[in-house]
């Protein structure tokens, strides 16, 4: 009962501190917008003729997934930095479990990609991208399976990286290849073997994937790889091995140091 | 309440032990210091104390309790008070205080402060009137001053009953007149509470009041006892004395009884008497004379200064 009234205290404090923190807000716009804005709408308006699916629809689907994604798992990789401030080093001395923090943190940073998600259909709207109301109700759930697998994400690459230091250092390379392997902005239905590999071990791959298919399924297009039942199992399937190896060393390096 | 013995911390990738086989013990209801220059350990004690880091080796046990096999019972028992400030600065006062309840399982966590249960908005209301911020509790904690998030911080800690309450340099960054603020209410919240404190500084002047002080530095132990047992350990008080005919001195100031270390010139320690009544007694002609009879403070800053 404690241990689940701290997971929603945990959770709830994220959301609060987003929600008042407007530069964050804006911030985590910012990349999105430009990805489908200019991106997406650059690639149509040059390459967009050739009879495939239309390339700002493409992008903003790649992104939105991404976008949910990676805020999740950022926002876990951010206890790193916060375990020596503010109200988490609280949080870290108090008698919850170590394996609550790590829940309430990737429940918490779920809630906080949401607005971001909201935001980004709007500027779909806007974009006058195609989208119907079923589609909306197919992507929501989607997105909310796409926010906690990037939360678990968070766990193992927290649990692999020592300090800040590192995290700044090495998130960028964990991160950037994935955006070309998982397919944001360029087809990897047809790649060379290696690359084949190394896209179908990338985690985004299938947040990305599973994303599209929410949206695709009602349009007779085929630009999703996998069906969604199979996206979801390989997704369950790193889900529980990022969390129990993830959880497991990340305990264990916190008292290790 | 509080046993340490032979603790030894190394950290990982590090050629000496930031905490190198410290041991002594802290009474129930103790004002007690461990005091130290900066990196002298003292952070890194009391993060082995509070759990949230492993010892190399050795042990520590708080309220029978041990540290590394019953952690979530330690965490329980203590209260933490931080050097870095651990409240939120986006939330009010008041969520910092709900958090805290709710991660110690006092309440049940509510999304609101009206649905949070009446006995912590009882809590709370009491909280913000000891306070005197009774209009400001739902204002977001970066419109106080450093003082009074300092004085929330130790309400905040002391919501669980915590057996005893660490402090770890609560008044670093602090001006003179928040810090003497903050140490009445800090010897109030002794009075009303009877909670044993564990207080790391590296300011003397913080250590006078306490019960007992321990000293550390480079990770070992250098004194520990009363402020007046210190004192008289660290202090040492004697009249540096010579002579040209120095075997002749030598010889008077064994006769006369006196307590004198090393050779020429003499170290005689005054053992109580006046520097007056012992050079009074010395009839061999002396050439030189010198008095040292220095303070706690001179004492301190020898020890901080040899690690500088």
């Amino acid at each position: 009962m404690s241990e689940a009234s701290a997971i929603l205290a945990i959770a709830h404090r994220d959301f609060i501190k987003l929600l008042r923190d407007r530069a964050r807000i804006i911030s985590s716009f910012a990349f999105p917008l430009i990805f489908i804005g200019v991106l997406g709408s650059s690639l149509q308006s040059g390459f967009g003729n050739g009879g495939g699916p239309n390339l700002l629809v493409f992008v903003f689907t790649g992104v939105l997934g991404m976008t949910i994604w990676q805020s999740t798992a950022q926002g876990i990789i951010s206890l790193i930095a916060d375990r020596e401030q503010d109200f988490s080093q609280e949080i870290f001395v108090s008698p919850i479990s170590r394996y609550s923090i790590i829940v309430g943190k990737i429940l918490g940073e779920s809630l906080v990609a949401l607005p971001q998600a909201a935001g980004i259909l709007a500027f779909a709207v806007i974009l006058r991208i195609p989208l119907s109301l079923e589609q909306l109700a197919r992507m929501i759930p989607a997105l909310l399976v796409v926010a906690v697998f990037g939360g678990a994400f968070g766990v193992i690459v927290l649990a692999n990286l020592g300090s800040q230091r590192a995290a700044q250092q090495i998130f960028p390379f964990i991160l950037l290849p994935q955006y070309f392997l998982a397919g944001l902005f360029n087809p990897i239905g047809n790649l060379p073997l290696p690359l084949d590999i190394l896209s179908k071990i990338s985690p985004l791959r299938y947040a990305v994937d599973l994303t599209r298919d929410a949206y695709y399924s009602t349009t007779g297009e085929r630009v999703q790889l996998f069906d969604a039942a199979t996206n979801l199992a390989i997704m369950v399937a790193m889900f529980v091995l990022f969390m129990v190896v993830g959880t497991f060393l990340f305990v264990r390096a916190e008292r290790n140091r | 309440m509080i046993r340490v013995e032979d603790l030894v911390k190394r950290y990982k990738k590090a050629e000496t032990n930031a905490v190198d086989g410290i041991s002594f013990q802290v009474k129930a209801g103790e004002f007690f210091v461990l005091l130290g220059p900066n990196g002298a350990g003292k952070t890194t004690t009391i993060s082995i104390l509070t759990t949230t880091l492993s010892p190399t080796s050795g042990g520590a046990t708080i309220d029978g309790s041990d540290i590394v096999r019953e952690a979530s019972a330690v965490r329980r028992k203590v209260g933490i008070i931080f050097q870095r400030p651990s409240l939120d600065q986006n939330l009010t006062a008041e969520e910092n205080v709900r958090f805290h309840a709710v991660l110690y399982g006092i309440f049940p966590y509510s999304p609101t402060y009206g649905l949070m249960a009446r006995g912590y908005r009882a809590k709370v209301e009491e909280l913000a009137r000891l306070l005197g911020i009774a209009r400001d509790i739902h204002k977001p904690i970066r419109t106080f001053s450093g003082g009074m998030r300092r004085k929330l911080e130790i309400m905040r800690s002391l919501l669980h009953d915590p057996k005893v309450l660490f402090l770890d340099e609560p008044t670093a960054g602090l001006d003179v007149p928040t810090r003497r603020t903050l140490w009445e209410h800090l010897s109030e919240v002794r009075r009303t509470s009877g909670t044993t404190i564990f207080l790391t500084t590296h300011y003397l002047e913080e250590a006078e009041e306490a019960d007992r002080i321990c000293i550390i530095d480079k990770g070992k132990v250098v004194s520990f006892g009363t402020p007046d047992e210190i004192k008289r350990d660290l202090v040492e008080d004697y009249v540096l004395v010579d002579a040209s005919d120095r075997s002749a001195l030598r010889d008077e100031l064994a006769r006369l009884g006196h307590t004198t270390s090393g050779g020429a010139p003499f170290k005689v320690q005054l053992d109580g008497h006046t520097v007056h009544s012992i050079l009074r007694s010395i009839e061999t002609p002396l050439s030189v004379v010198k008095t040292h009879t220095p303070t706690l403070e001179d004492a301190y800053l020898e020890i901080v200064g040899r690690s500088e």
